[in-house]
């Protein structure tokens, strides 16, 4: 289902499919984690020329709206770190993490293929967690899903141990 | 809220530095104030808005990390990603990094260790440094063997430590008969060994006679550690996996797990994925009390959030679709108790008497109430996963009763619940053993943020009107001194090749070196 990244290796297509099934494509994909040559590619991907991509608003976390052109195909994950917005993507789009979360608008979250079981065993993890909530590694930009608004959930949040509040700042 | 950019602007934070007296409290202030004091303020949410625009104080910000697991590793990533010039050096005391993704992340989920990757970038910053093969920190324990190094012989070095050494033990039952009887251990022993962790390579693992284990717990250890049992062998093959481990599995003769929790179905704080993968284990029988499952789903109702809803679900989906009399089983027991363990005459364990609870209380805060019931249930093996512990090192504050370093937000505190200046604390010793990666690196990053904010706006840290810190420069010459050699991430890194090569040899990602002596000869 997934196509993954343009200039990625190819195993990551198999990432769906090894949560499936235990047959000898495991094998591929742990070599693929492993290599040493680089996996994760910063912005490999050439930015659209301005006016010809598909528009993406990002909403950071402290309010301010940024709008980017994507390409077609690019994930919203990679999308957020070729444009430099602080979206986290720590197990490298393979379905092992909730750190890219994104909330999206209903029109282009209605718009989207059902996540699959996987997708929403990471979701379940999610800090703030919404009805409208996708892991951006997940969301391949296409041209109907021009002018999609992503919101960027705060990458911290305050944690106490016991439920414990701080008596000042 | 005043912008930290207008704070600094023009005014070298040195000279304001030595007003600084008071906690912090959030403010505002008009420029008529701002002379040549400053008013401390936390500033953690700003400075997020004001990433290349951190103005920090004229020399740069050194800071220890005692800790290179998730917990140290994000927070030097956030650090050095908003204060350029600072400098960081991360002990370890082990020569190889990154914690509990080498050494707790199971053998078949090698996705989740791709953060990796993230590790090694921040490793190649030429301001950081990784100084392996180095303890910090001699524990409390009685008994316990001297550190490389202690806190104070960092002290006069660096303006801050950051405390992310984690959590080493784990909680005990405190029954009969468990540290007694051969075939009661962790599970976090027993993930350590065949995770290839160095300290837990003595442990004595025979499952040839073994029928049926209990896994007492029912967190994503304890799935672990029932799906390693379970899974079979030529999928585990392909792993990294310790060829030790390998070897036993070839004789095991497991086929059941009881996975064991002392409340119900709605409590467990196992997630979706792990119990997917039990689900889907081939020639397996999957068991567990439907009745009680309906019942408590009916009674949480529409409180059920989707997680936990999805989770349910799944349960339900597992208790349908289970093939009945597969040679393998595994089963969910849910309200039961250890109340102790029994073995023969040879010590070893026969059985395990389970005390019946039940459940009170509201929905999402149950508690388990002991009915004075009791059954037994034979096995060969038994498992305690009931969670992690910390454990504290000689010269900091620790709270032995949460088991954690005591602190607000990352920011040390000592018994009296007053801030200890310099001293920062991030991950499970931070908060506790719970949580994923992902919950570690939120918390990583709360924490160096926290630190972030305090450096620059001038706050109280280690020997704050000292000269500048050298940094790692006087510890490396001390430890040279003593004849102890350390580990740099060049020669991890020729380590990790070698574990590469020697794995590929066998088909599997890597063949992990067991013993420390055989990691340094790689190095040497």
């Amino acid at each position: 289902m997934q196509t993954g990244r343009i200039g990625s290796l190819a195993s990551w297509n198999n990432i769906n499919i090894k949560m499936n099934n235990n047959d000898n494509n495991s094998l591929l994909i742990q070599q693929a984690a492993f290599s040493t040559g680089a996996v994760w590619q910063h912005g490999s991907m050439p930015r659209p020329a301005p006016g010809t991509g598909i528009k993406v608003n990002f909403v950071r976390p402290d309010g301010e709206t940024v709008t980017v052109e994507a390409n077609e195909g690019e994930s919203l994950l990679d999308l957020a770190r070729a444009t430099d917005m602080d979206v986290e993507g720590a197990c490298e789009a393979s379905l092992a993490c909730s750190t890219c979360h994104l909330i999206l608008d209903e029109a282009s979250f209605d718009k989207l293929e059902e996540p699959t079981d996987e997708e929403n065993d990471m979701l379940d993890l999610a800090f703030g967690l919404t009805d409208t909530s996708r892991l951006g590694c997940q969301v391949l930009m296409t041209k109907d899903l021009e002018g999609l608004t992503a919101k960027i959930p705060s990458a911290t949040r305050n944690m106490y141990v016991d439920g414990a509040k701080p008596k000042h700042h | 809220m005043i912008r930290l950019s207008l704070l600094a602007r023009g005014q070298p934070l040195g000279q304001a530095r030595c007003s600084i007296a008071t906690p912090s409290t959030h403010r505002t202030f008009t420029p008529s104030l701002f002379n040549n004091s400053i008013r401390s303020f936390s500033t953690a949410w700003a400075l997020r808005n004001e990433a290349t625009e951190a103005t920090t104080p004229t020399k740069p910000f050194k800071l220890a990390v005692i800790g290179s697991g998730p917990g140290g590793f994000y927070a030097a990533h956030r650090i050095l990603k908003h204060v350029p010039q600072s400098s960081i050096d991360m002990f370890e005391a082990l020569p190889v990094p990154h914690g509990l993704v080498r050494f707790g992340v199971a053998p078949d989920h090698p996705e989740v260790k791709n953060v990796m990757n993230t590790f090694d970038e921040v490793a190649e910053n030429p301001n950081f440094t990784f100084i392996g093969n180095t303890s910090v920190g001699t524990y409390v324990t009685p008994g316990s063997e001297k550190a490389d190094l202690e806190i104070s012989d960092l002290r006069p070095h660096y303006d801050a430590i950051l405390l992310a050494y984690g959590a080493h033990e784990d909680r005990l039952l405190g029954v009969s008969n468990e540290q007694t009887l051969k075939g009661v251990m962790a599970a976090r022993s027993f993930v350590g060994f065949y995770n290839g962790l160095p300290s837990e390579q003595g442990l004595e693992v025979d499952l040839s006679k073994a029928d049926t284990a209990v896994v007492i717990g029912q967190g994503n250890v304890a799935l672990d550690v029932a799906r390693i049992l379970l899974t079979p062998l030529d999928e585990l093959k392909k792993t990294d996996l310790t060829e030790r481990m390998i070897k036993i599995l070839e004789k095991s003769r497991v086929k059941h797990v009881h996975v064991v929790g002392r409340r119900g179905p709605l409590e467990v704080a196992f997630t979706a994925k792990e119990l997917r993968e039990m689900l889907q284990l081939p020639d397996t029988t999957f068991h567990m009390d439907q009745g009680l499952l309906a019942s408590e789903m009916e009674r949480a109702g529409k409180t059920l959030e989707r997680p936990r809803k999805r989770l349910m679900g799944l349960l339900e989906k597992g208790i349908k679709e289970s093939k009945p009399d597969q040679p393998k089983s595994w089963s969910l027991h849910f309200l039961r108790s250890p109340l102790g363990f029994s073995g023969d005459s040879n010590n070893q364990l026969k059985a395990i008497e389970l005390g019946i609870n039940r459940l009170e209380g509201e929905n999402s805060n149950r508690k388990a109430v002991a009915t004075g019931e009791k059954e037994t249930l034979a096995c060969d093996f038994a498992f305690r996963s009931i969670g992690y512990k910390s454990v504290g090192i000689q010269g900091i504050p620790f709270d032995e009763r949460k088991g954690v370093v005591p602190n607000m937000d990352g920011k040390v505190m000592d018994a009296e619940q007053n801030i200890v200046p310099g001293f920062y604390a991030s991950g499970w010793l931070k908060r506790g053993p719970i949580g994923v990666i992902a919950t570690t690196m939120a918390d990583a990053y709360q924490t160096a943020d926290t630190i972030i904010a305090d450096w620059t706006s001038g706050r109280s840290m280690l020997n704050n009107d000292a000269p500048s810190k050298e940094g790692g420069k006087p510890v490396l010459d001390l430890l040279k001194s003593k004849g102890h050699k350390t580990v740099s991430y060049k020669d991890w890194k020729k380590i990790e090749q070698k574990e590469f090569e020697l794995g590929a040899k066998v088909g599997k990602p890597r063949e992990k070196f067991l013993t420390v002596e055989e990691m340094l000869k790689v190095v040497d």
